[in-house]
């Protein structure tokens, strides 16, 4: 494993965009939750990934992790096809990614000192007592000192978030994956997370994605956005142009207008997986 | 036609899994045996603290049972033999049994109660609260840091527990054959170590390995296999168990079926 941080050591530093998501399609039991998801993600920038509850936007941030296998497309991440590559040089490329889960996913075994420390003792051949300065530095980074000896289950669910991110941090990733930052959270909680997500981005010029269904949250902290509905791109954009866009779609969900009701079982599975019919028709401002 | 269908699809189903078992298995001792030398180092710690769990913490449950197997072993063949006058016998019925076969399958069903299903529930648990998907985004493989450290725990320990437990069951059977048979404690021993041929002891060692490899596929596939939520981490332990037990039986009666026919060469 501490080849791969060698092999990294020396990969050369990379231009253009950091994340390239090409005409992505990903089903599930034989139905297709992403009809073709292209969009760019820059280097440094916060993209937000917004959509309902099943539009599909969990399904992809899955899939730019390589959780998920897609039926077709491409991921080219750090100028390599994420989906394509062999094993190896996938795992060479994920110590480059931290990812935040929405229940934090700490393992429960072990104190919050040793999750973090995780990571650095697979990838690397640290010191014991550098590993344990890495730790408390990164537990400092998001306001967790004094926590090392914990364990998870003694958190609340902010700390536990926070943890996570800590974790994610570990490795110093150039790009950083968050799933429902917020989720579960009480407003002032959530709001300590969107301030850690700000610092982040602004201490490290890092970038970041963020899969959310919180408006406050989401025009707070992204440079851009984008709109998944039904499994495909409805809009693209920063956030002044997102304010401003026409999309009903982007409309219903700024304006939080809700579905009409659904009587029957067959048209809600419809309405959650159909392709969204006017897709395409509204993206906006490609890329800034 | 429907019941060829539904016996195609059992097979094939059988099969299938079988299939993702013998994957994991040997994924397990890839990271056991070969990883080692190709600079993917055996997580040592976590293989010592499950080899105290699954291994020496079973060892006071283990001798209590297998100490009452032997003693009823002892009783069993005593009610026979008596009839014939050969209640002296009793010491090499109870330790060929209890080698043989009693002692690997006994120590297998207690090891599946206590580590099986407390494989899946562990794995089942880590699966639905995305603890197995973390460690896929740190790059860590799954197989490697959390199968192959009880992988080499129940291979190491399975056999060392088996030896106990027939060493157990001729003391169980020794309390009767010293109370009712006339024997000494000693001579009662030496009679015990008369009647085993290395090849005995030797078969169900063999046997246990297997046992131990064939638990933890089922305990850790299962709970790899978990989705949903935590009433899904409840039935893939009920599933582990079950089909453990079945799985074990299944290895015991092939490799018994082979050693039959060896031996008779």
């Amino acid at each position: 494993m501490a080849k791969l941080v060698e092999k990294l050591a020396v990969a050369e530093p990379f231009e253009g965009p950091m994340i390239s998501i090409r005409d992505l399609r990903v089903s599930y039991t034989g139905r297709e939750i992403l009809h073709g998801i292209t969009f760019d993600v820059q280097r440094g920038e916060t993209l937000v990934i917004l959509g309902g509850s099943g539009s599909g936007k969990s399904t992809l941030l899955r899939t730019l992790v390589g959780l998920e296998k897609p039926t077709s497309g491409e991921v080219w991440i750090r100028g390599k096809n994420f989906v394509a590559i062999s094993d190896g040089e996938r795992d060479a490329i994920r110590t480059r990614l931290g990812m935040s889960f929405q229940g934090g996913a700490l393992f429960g075994s072990m104190t919050v000192g040793e999750n973090v420390a995780l990571p650095l003792i697979e990838h690397t051949k640290l010191e014991p007592s550098t590993v344990e300065i890495m730790v408390r530095l990164k537990l400092d980074q998001v306001g967790l000192s004094g926590f090392e000896d914990f364990l998870p289950s003694q958190l609340s669910g902010g700390m536990k978030k926070r943890a996570a991110v800590a974790r994610a941090l570990a490795m110093d990733p150039e790009i950083l994956f968050f799933d429902e930052p917020s989720a579960g959270l009480d407003p002032i909680i959530a709001a300590g997370i969107d301030q850690l997500i700000l610092d982040l981005k602004k201490a490290f010029h890092m970038t970041i994605i963020v899969v959310t269904h919180e408006l406050a949250s989401a025009f707070l902290i992204a440079d851009r956005m984008v709109l998944i509905n039904k499994g495909d791109v409805v809009a693209l954009g920063t956030t002044e142009e997102m304010k401003n866009s026409k999309h009903p779609k982007v409309r219903q969900f700024l304006d939080r207008i809700p579905e009409p009701a659904v009587a029957q079982e067959l048209d809600y599975l419809q309405m959650l997986t159909e392709p969204s019919t006017k897709s395409g028709e509204g993206r906006q401002g490609k890329s800034r | 036609m429907a019941l060829f269908e539904q016996v195609g699809s059992t097979v094939e189903g059988g099969l299938a899994y079988v299939g993702s078992l013998t994957a994991l298995a040997w994924r397990a001792a890839y990271f056991t045996f070969i990883g080692p030398f190709q600079g993917k180092p055996l997580r040592f710690n976590r293989a010592v603290s499950q080899t105290m769990e699954a291994g020496v913490r079973a060892l006071p449950i283990l001798s209590l049972i297998t100490f009452f197997i032997g003693l009823i072993l002892a009783l069993q063949a005593a009610y026979e033999l008596r009839r014939f006058g050969a209640i002296s016998f009793v010491a090499s019925a109870v330790a060929i049994s209890m080698t043989r076969e009693l002692g690997p399958l006994i120590t297998a069903v207690i090891v599946i109660g206590r580590s099986g299903s407390a494989f899946a529930a562990e794995l089942g648990t880590m699966r639905v609260s995305e603890e197995i998907d973390a460690l896929e985004t740190m790059a860590i493989d799954p197989v490697g840091f959390l199968v192959a450290p009880k992988f080499v725990a129940m291979i190491v320990m399975l056999p060392c527990l088996v030896i106990w437990a027939n060493f157990m069951g001729i003391l169980g059977g020794s309390i009767f054959g010293v109370l009712q048979a006339d024997f000494t404690f000693w001579r009662y021993i030496l009679a015990s170590l008369d009647a085993l041929f290395m090849r005995d002891v030797l078969t169900g060692l063999v046997k246990s390995l297997m046992f131990g490899a064939t638990i933890t596929a089922v305990g850790c596939l299962e709970g790899l296999n978990t989705t949903g939520g935590a009433e899904q981490v409840g039935r893939s332990t009920t599933r582990a168990v079950v089909m453990s037990i079945f799985l074990v039986i299944l290895v015991d009666l092939v490799f018994t079926m082979l050693f039959y026919f060896l031996g008779e060469h």
